[in-house]
């Protein structure tokens, strides 16, 4: 534990990772994450690690996998179009059962977009955004102090279940400041014991050992043997946090920032004299489904606030399974939820209204689409309505 | 009775994959050769390629790790920089290295990574079937260039030596072929400088061998040997690019 | 208790380091609070602005969109900012360097001369200090002491007598509002 300091959200995650026994970072200049690989280029190599400005975002990922195939505690940071470049790295970590550390400092897209807070990468961080199955385990702060903490979360899982972990935070959490401690003693990497699978220089006369990616034969046995791992893991490691759920009418599910700002919505409803109550993941993946079906079993509505357009909603709709509506509250594309905005949407779900409920077809609305190339020979036309 | 041959003991008794003729197989014994004469076997660690290479991580009894196409030297800077004291190597082919892993290559080489690259240019996409690779010679056929390369349309061949020769982190470069005794000999030479070089920790270290690939050139093994000396040594001159004492 | 607060100026005016040292004063208040800084393009072309929340219950979010309260330390700032003030909100308008006046009537403006102030202390770049110390005698969000305090952990390499004058000039501040 440390005493409470005011810290940057970016700045209390390099020094969390550092804390943490991260020994190895390789990062690539892109806002909002810029203080992270700062941050490590000042302090890594005091804590004996070792940090590289890498050529690319791809290079910055395949150095991570060079180094936590050494069995070191290693990672990269980026922001939103970064990671699209380091899927395939993410992909070959998952394949070579690497664990690794991988942080997401969401930016407003598609593609180069804007530099805003977002939440737009949810699909990409909870899906696997590279080829194949596969799964990440994805942490989601809503707090400096998670910030700062998450990272030996994150290794720990990461080298419990050997597979690549991400923190998904966004542009909003990693530059702002507010106060925060650790809730741990700096970690020695050197005593936490060493890994069985991992490449190194003392073999002493053991059997030689591969990190590889390509399977081959076996790769049905190798991804049935890894889903076993993410079996369980959705059964025992499923994070969250429920804020007023006993008792409540409408259920807020929300990550990150946008949770804190449902929970303003939580206590003006009170005020109000309504009873709602927040559900807030914190792993988006394991996703806590079997808990959010329990409450849903209880309420009249839930309502999903996300900054991206439609993505948590389609695990809430999952989780809850028809047990109650679910309904949605966008922000897309840095767009920032507020107190007064989800309220209103809260009403909504209470009495059939529709002010602040996002839905994709409404949204079109008589919405009337032309379109300059001549399409006549398309197959829309002959299959409409399902022949 | 006297032991005049033996296999290197840095090689594994799995058998290789290699087509008969390729050249691959002969670097692989020149490497653990290298390894078992300077005594470092123990502190190797080696990156397999994608392409024909792939499986390199069995043949070599160090440990090995296996990575995506062209990343091999990222891969490889991430093993070094956190284990030092290892001896890291990255073998790579011609369209790993010189075309996907282009950036990579060349910044390992500015930053100087105390690092060994094996680099195997047979002009071609072996793995994958016969593509044109950025090393294809002007006039030479391939799947993906059924009429032969045209400047016009897919420009010329690139020499990674003596592009690579303008960077100051890069301290050894060296050309040699596997086609003669007297080649091979030379080339065990290089590959061993190259890995010497990194255990006095000269810097970043490179040998690209001219190799012979008889299958997707569609060539007898003789075939490919003379195809090696009159059609790649005039665009690819052997020899030393760069050769620098420690920093 | 919440105060938002939105503080905006040139680059090397101290508009950022202003808004730590009023989130750092109020940690050392044992309130919560969050500064957030304008970040990206927006900080090219010299023009800088922070957010920061006080506040004796939680921080819901540091995006201040309607503030309490905005300090204006530049000419361009005045239009940018006087229309997100949340109604019967205050203004703290740096007279110094800012001729135009706020054009809304249902807010409270407090013109302090903060380049002069500062100036007569012998140093132009402490008029966010002396800024500050006039929020604070407005506001109460937070103490003159907490920001004192607050002081020797954001600038950590100041010296003493750079301490002492920072002092100076946020007591003038909060001295010029009567």
């Amino acid at each position: 534990m440390t005493e409470k300091t005011l810290r940057k959200g970016n700045e209390a995650l390099a020094e969390g990772a550092i804390r943490a026994g991260a020994r190895f970072f390789a990062g690539y200049p892109i806002t909002p994450q810029n203080e992270v690989p700062e941050y490590m280029s000042a302090y890594m190599a005091d804590a004996g690690g070792a940090f590289v400005q890498a050529e690319s975002e791809v290079a910055a990922i395949n150095m991570v996998y060079g180094a936590a195939a050494t069995g070191t505690r290693s990672m990269t940071s980026s922001s939103s179009p970064g990671i699209s470049l380091k899927q395939e790295g993410i992909t070959y970590l998952a394949s070579a059962d690497l664990p690794c550390l991988i942080v997401n400092v969401m930016r407003g897209g598609p593609g180069l977009g804007s530099i805003n807070g977002a939440q737009g990468d949810y699909f990409q961080a909870t899906r696997g955004g590279g080829n194949g199955d596969y799964r990440v385990i994805v942490l989601a702060p809503n707090s400096v102090e998670e910030l700062g903490n998450f990272p030996k979360l994150g290794f720990e899982l990461a080298e419990k279940y050997r597979m690549p972990c991400m923190i998904l935070a966004d542009g909003i959490l990693g530059q702002m400041m507010e106060s925060m401690s650790f809730n741990f003693d700096p970690i020695d990497p050197n005593t936490l014991g060493k890994l069985d699978w991992a490449v190194d220089i003392e073999k002493n006369g053991r059997p030689k050992r591969k990190v590889f990616s390509y399977k081959g034969d076996s790769l049905i046995a190798d991804v049935l043997e890894r889903a076993k791992r993410y079996g369980l893991m959705e059964k025992t490691e499923a994070r969250w946090e429920e804020r007023n759920t006993e008792d409540c009418d409408v259920l807020l599910v929300a990550y990150g920032l946008s949770s804190r700002a449902c929970l303003e919505a939580v206590n003006k409803a009170k005020e109000e004299g309504l009873k709602v109550g927040l559900f807030r993941p914190i792993t988006l993946w394991p996703f806590p489904s079997k808990r959010l079906n329990e409450l849903a079993q209880k309420t009249k509505a839930v309502l999903t606030v996300e900054q991206s357009l439609g993505q948590l909603v389609q695990d809430v709709k999952l989780a809850v399974d028809g047990a109650a509506p679910v309904y949605l509250n966008a922000y897309p594309a840095g767009g920032q939820p507020d107190g007064n905005s989800i309220l209103t949407a809260v009403k909504s779900c209470l009495n059939g209204g529709k002010e602040g409920l996002f839905d994709l077809q409404e949204h079109a609305g008589d919405f009337a689409y032309s379109c300059e190339r001549d399409a006549s020979l398309g197959m829309q036309g002959d299959c409409k309505g399902g022949k | 009775m006297t032991i005049l041959a033996k296999k290197p003991q840095s090689l594994t008794d799995v058998p290789m994959h290699y087509c008969p003729g390729c050249g691959h197989g002969i670097v692989h014994r020149l490497m653990a050769e290298s390894f078992d004469e300077l005594q470092i076997a123990d502190r190797v660690i080696g990156v397999a390629p994608v392409g024909c290479g792939v499986f390199a991580d069995d043949y070599f009894a160090c440990d090995m790790v296996q990575g995506a196409h062209g990343r091999g030297p990222a891969i490889a800077t991430g093993i070094k920089r956190s284990k030092p004291k290892a001896i890291v190597f990255s073998y790579q082919g011609d369209g790993d290295l010189a075309s996907i892993g282009m950036a990579e290559i060349v910044h390992a080489a500015v930053r100087s990574e105390n690092i060994t690259v094996i680099f195997i240019n047979n002009a071609i996409y072996g793995m994958t079937g016969g593509q044109m690779a950025p090393t294809t010679l002007v006039g030479q056929v391939a799947t993906t260039a059924p009429k032969g390369r045209d400047p016009k349309l897919q420009g010329w061949p690139i020499n990674m030596c003596e592009m690579l020769s303008q960077i100051t982190g890069a301290k050894y470069l060296e050309r040699v072929a596997v086609d003669t005794p007297q080649h091979v000999m030379a080339a065990k030479k290089a590959i061993k400088k190259a890995f010497e070089n990194q255990v006095k920790g000269v810097g970043f270290s490179m040998v690209e061998v001219l190799s012979q690939c008889p299958t997707n050139w569609h060539a007898s093994v003789d075939q490919a040997l003379e195809f090696v000396r009159t059609q790649m040594m005039p665009q690819y001159p052997l020899g030393v690019f760069k050769d620098e004492e420690a920093r | 208790m919440y105060q938002g607060i939105r503080i905006a100026g040139f680059g090397g005016q101290g508009v950022v380091s202003a808004g730590i040292l009023l989130a750092q004063a109020g940690v050392e208040d044992k309130k919560n609070a969050s500064w957030l800084p304008s970040y990206g393009p927006e900080m090219r072309g010299g023009t800088a602005n922070c957010s920061v929340v006080v506040t004796d219950g939680e921080v819901y979010t540091p995006i201040v969109s309607a503030p309490d309260t905005v300090i204006v330390m530049n000419e361009p700032s005045l239009p940018k900012f006087e229309p997100l003030l949340k109604k019967g909100g205050v203004l703290i308008l740096n007279s110094s360097l800012i001729n135009s006046r706020p054009t809304r009537t249902d807010i409270q403006t407090v013109c302090v001369p903060c380049n002069q102030i500062a100036e007569d202390l012998g140093m132009a770049r402490i008029a966010n200090l002396v800024a500050l110390g006039a929020f604070i005698k407005i506001t109460g969000a937070v103490s003159l002491q907490s920001v004192a305090d607050a002081m020797k952990k954001v600038y950590k390499r100041a010296k003493p007598e750079m301490l002492e004058l920072n002092k100076k000039a946020l007591q003038a501040g909060y001295d010029f509002v009567k």
